[in-house]
């Protein structure tokens, strides 16, 4: 394995991060990506607000109402 | 001692519609939370009523808890979880299972970096805005094929952890994954092209 891992593998790993506990090699794999790429930081950001979002879906609005 | 309490003491048929009427309020927000989650407006409808039955039937439960609805959505996702429970056992008809993995190819460059990187997504600014960035989350959630929506809303909506959803759907772990990650990256996909590149969901310019 390279050094630098693939973006479209860290998109996966990213996303079994939201659902399962990453081995320590799978968190060093993260952090030293995130290091040099912008665009996988802000995946993990736009993976973090869907998940609020959808959290928050079916009530939210209703919620402002009331 | 509550105002109900006593209303009901006074007299106990008018407190007991009453709780019925307030039950009918909250059957639009429960429908619309079922359909997010079952995708079949006739499904959603009976688990509606079976919530809403039970909740007639346990009106003694909810006796001192301070909010209705969240009490009801409480009820409703067990029944939610036992009617996908239900549909698992019938043989699905046409699954929308893995294939080999290549859906989101076109985002990578061959050498597997973004070809378009993501950018950051701007919050929505005041309670219209966040109305309007719901309804286009709806609509990308419609546009998932059902089974990896289903696993979706189960594991983000109903918070439901990857093993319960195995088991419930009867699939591996792996399977689920897959299915999860699919749907992240169709719906940040779908939501980057129908909100944050357009109107009032704009990106933030790095």
């Amino acid at each position: 394995m390279t050094l630098m891992s693939s973006c479209k593998e860290v998109t996966r790993l990213i996303s079994e991060g939201l659902d399962r506990d990453l081995g320590f090699g799978e968190r060093v794999t993260l952090r030293v990506h995130f290091v040099v790429c912008k665009g996988c930081r802000n995946f993990e950001g736009q993976m973090a607000r869907l998940r609020e979002a959808v959290r928050n879906l079916a009530g939210a609005e209703d919620e402002h109402r009331a | 001692m509550s105002a109900d309490d006593n209303n009901a003491k006074n007299d106990g048929m008018p407190a007991q519609s009453a709780f019925r009427a307030q039950l009918e309020q909250q059957r639009p927000y429960l429908l619309r939370f079922a359909a997010l989650q079952l995708r079949d407006a006739s499904t959603a409808e009976d688990a509606v009523q079976e919530t809403l039955l039970a909740a007639l039937a346990g009106e003694a439960r909810f006796a001192g808890r301070s909010n209705l609805r969240t009490w009801l959505t409480g009820i409703l996702k067990h029944k939610i979880v036992d009617s996908i429970r239900r549909a698992a056992r019938e043989p699905v008809a046409a699954p929308d299972d893995i294939d080999d993995g290549n859906a989101f190819d076109g985002l990578f460059r061959p050498n597997g970096h973004w070809a378009e990187a993501p950018a950051t997504w701007s919050e929505p600014h005041g309670a219209l805005e966040q109305k309007q960035f719901f309804g286009v989350l709806e609509q990308c959630l419609a546009r998932l094929p059902d089974k990896t929506a289903r696993v979706f809303m189960m594991r983000e909506h109903l918070g439901l952890d990857t093993e319960e959803i195995c088991k419930e759907l009867g699939i591996t772990p792996t399977h689920c994954w897959v299915l999860l990650y699919r749907a992240r990256m169709a719906l940040r996909l779908c939501l980057d092209e129908r909100w944050f590149r357009t109107g009032s969901g704009k990106a933030e310019k790095q």
